[in-house]
């Protein structure tokens, strides 16, 4: 979604795919958009969407195995671009997983709600296959000012 | 993510404080677990949630509270959810909690 536009400032980092790591993540990302002006309730947007994200990778992806973690973010204007991606098992169908209360997980207490928050909080989401292996979630929020 | 119980005599209340991720999940299922024991021997039949603490939580949160709804009702305990706002409150709303975990009124 955001390959072919300039932008005004990025990062990339790659992490390993640990618990531990998730509120790394998330507090990493807010922290870059800060820059942005971004109110309360649109920096706990990106923190929720981001941990759903990770914590996908790491349950899902790499179900708790050793694994990296890739995000990044890109800003233009006053659009957040967040693209994370893992090289762990994908989802055989996304547009099931994409739907409120669906999870392969149920008996450990996964709600299934991850992607339809992410859908929720965020301007767009998309989610693919990782050409490398694995998923790809990208996703645009816009900070209205 | 720190836990506190005060008891009751209607009532137990438990005080969550700071984030409730994956990270934090695991011993946030145990301590409430253990209460539900202590509950159940005690013949207490509600459990007030106070989210006043709590700064983050994301969709692991929802199902570690399905799942304790679906455990304590086995026992007739009831869970309340307390002083939820902004995005948390926005998160239980919208995943439908409140129908099965009413909010209190502050």
């Amino acid at each position: 979604m955001s390959n072919e536009i300039e932008v005004d400032n990025e990062f990339t980092v790659y992490f390993d795919a640990k618990l531990e790591n998730e509120g790394f993540a998330r507090s990493m990302v807010s922290a870059f958009c800060l820059q942005l002006n971004p109110t309360v309730s649109e920096i706990s947007d990106i923190k929720t969407a981001v941990s759903e994200a990770v914590t996908n990778s790491i349950i899902h992806g790499y179900a708790n195995k050793k694994g990296k973690i890739m995000i990044n973010v890109k800003i233009k204007a006053n659009v957040i671009y967040i693209t994370i991606a893992d090289n762990g098992v994908g989802i055989a169908d996304i547009s099931q997983a994409r739907q409120p209360f669906f999870t392969t997980k149920a008996k450990e207490e996964r709600s299934g709600m991850g992607f339809t928050l992410m859908e929720s909080f965020m301007d767009a989401l998309d989610v693919r296959d990782n050409p490398d292996g694995g998923l790809i979630v990208s996703m645009k929020k816009i900070i209205r000012a | 993510m720190e836990i506190e119980f005060k008891n009751f005599d209607d009532c137990v209340i438990a005080y969550l404080k700071g984030e409730l991720d994956e990270f934090t999940a695991e011993h946030v299922r145990l301590s409430l677990d253990t209460i539900l024991e202590d509950m159940k021997s005690l013949g207490s039949s509600k459990l007030v949630l106070d989210f006043k603490e709590v700064n983050f939580m994301d969709s692991t949160g929802i199902g570690v509270l399905l799942a304790r709804y679906n455990k304590f009702s086995k026992f007739g305990v009831r869970i309340e959810i307390k002083n939820a706002i902004g995005h948390i409150d926005k998160i239980l709303k919208m995943s439908g909690i409140y129908e099965i975990m009413p909010k209190l009124a502050v």
